[in-house]
């Protein structure tokens, strides 16, 4: 036991004796608590310290002897979200020509660009009839684009549980102006 | 007088069973945890709400920094990296010595072209990561070594393990980044038929 001898008792016959009433015990409650302290240090730092990872499927590269497989697909499924500089977005349903809804701009986070998609989500399937057929997301990456941009809209993707997505790097013309700034 | 006989102990509780536990668990923490290895750059990596970790090991890791052309390559595992030296040794023409190859297995992610890699190598471990001692490796048309990196490693995988898992590749990028050099970086992957690749991000709050 934590208990320092300090020779008490030991003079019965000496003149001044201090026999002392207290056992001098060391206190290792701050000791204990340093100990546990530098525990949970350990212990968060070992676990949080790795960093995460999103994994990224990405389609083969065309290259330019592969044939061209042209898979039309109901523009009621797409969703065309552009990613412009300056963190902004701008998002259509449909062909740009022919919107179904937009072109609109949106913020990044849960008030902007998660509403459109979620409820994107939510009507596709009753709009195709067939629960299979669910949403697709086109993001375009412009060059003015951040990296930061465009893994914040792959997150989106994975909150909002969109399970088909494609991230497109050819863009119209027209598709640019929208995130142009306006002179 | 009647005198209350107070017990001469205070009423502490003894606490050295209690401290033994807490050093023994803090030495296995300490002991089990790895210790940081500095980076040549610091790089702040874009947040997401994803939770699934990085593997520790049999990992490609390329870090795109904010610089001009700052492209760092680091491979995890201290075999693969001392063979894929060797293979890139073969490719360029140039040699390392046994001890040049050790250097480098235990070194972490480096951002010179090969041609200063002994130099590199030379210096200790503070020295190398100092700002401006590397300056990335070289990934335009004319020289791509970070596309041999990729190769060789890949190569020396397969060699070291031959029915063994593959290897995992991860990007990791600023956050400020312009896509178009993030897609250059992508593009080397794809080329070499890497489709599935890690991007790295920190944690996100949970009110995203």
């Amino acid at each position: 036991m934590a208990e320092l001898n300090t020779g008490d008792g030991g003079g019965k016959d000496g003149g001044k004796v201090r026999s002392k009433k207290q056992n001098s015990k060391v206190d290792l409650t701050a000791m204990v608590d340093l100990a546990f302290l530098l525990i949970t240090f350990f212990m968060l730092t070992t676990s949080l310290s790795k960093p995460q990872a999103m994994n990224l499927g990405l389609p083969d590269k065309e290259t330019d002897d592969t044939p061209q497989k042209k898979i039309k697909v109901d523009e009621r499924r797409t969703l065309t979200i552009i990613l412009g500089e300056n963190n902004q977005i701008q998002w259509f349903h449909g062909l740009l020509a022919t919107p179904i809804a937009g072109p609109k701009a949106a913020e990044y986070g849960k008030n902007g660009l998660r509403k459109e998609v979620l409820k994107l989500v939510n009507e596709v399937p009753q709009l195709t009839g067939d629960p299979k057929k669910g949403l697709i997301v086109i993001i375009k990456p412009t060059k003015k684009s951040t990296y930061r941009n465009l893994v914040d809209v792959l997150d989106e993707m994975a909150i909002s549980g969109v399970e088909t997505y494609a991230i497109v790097n050819d863009i119209t013309p027209e598709e640019l102006k929208l995130v142009q700034p306006k002179p | 007088m009647a005198k209350v006989k107070m017990s001469k102990n205070a009423a502490s509780i003894d606490m050295t069973a209690m401290c033994d536990v807490a050093f023994l668990l803090l030495t296995f923490f300490i002991l089990t945890a790895t210790a940081k290895v500095p980076e040549p750059i610091t790089v702040d990596t874009p947040s997401s709400t994803n939770k699934t970790k990085l593997p520790t090991d049999k990992l490609v890791v390329v870090t795109v920094g904010s610089g001009k052309e700052n492209v760092f390559f680091d491979l995890k595992g201290r075999e693969i990296r001392k063979r894929t030296l060797e293979l890139m040794g073969d490719k360029y023409k140039m040699e390392f010595t046994e001890e040049e190859k050790n250097q480098f297995a235990l070194m972490e992610g480096f951002g010179v072209p090969i041609e200063g890699l002994s130099q590199l190598l030379k210096l200790s471990s503070a020295d190398r990561n100092k700002e401006g001692t590397q300056v990335g490796i070289p990934f335009d048309s004319i020289n791509n070594q970070l596309k041999d990196w990729i190769y060789t490693a890949r190569q020396a995988n397969i060699e070291l393990n031959p029915d063994g898992e593959e290897l995992q590749f991860a990007l990791k990028g600023d956050a400020k980044l312009q896509y178009p050099k993030i897609k250059k970086v992508m593009d080397i992957y794809q080329d070499q038929k890497i489709n599935t690749f890690d991007l790295v991000t920190g944690l996100r709050g949970k009110d995203y």
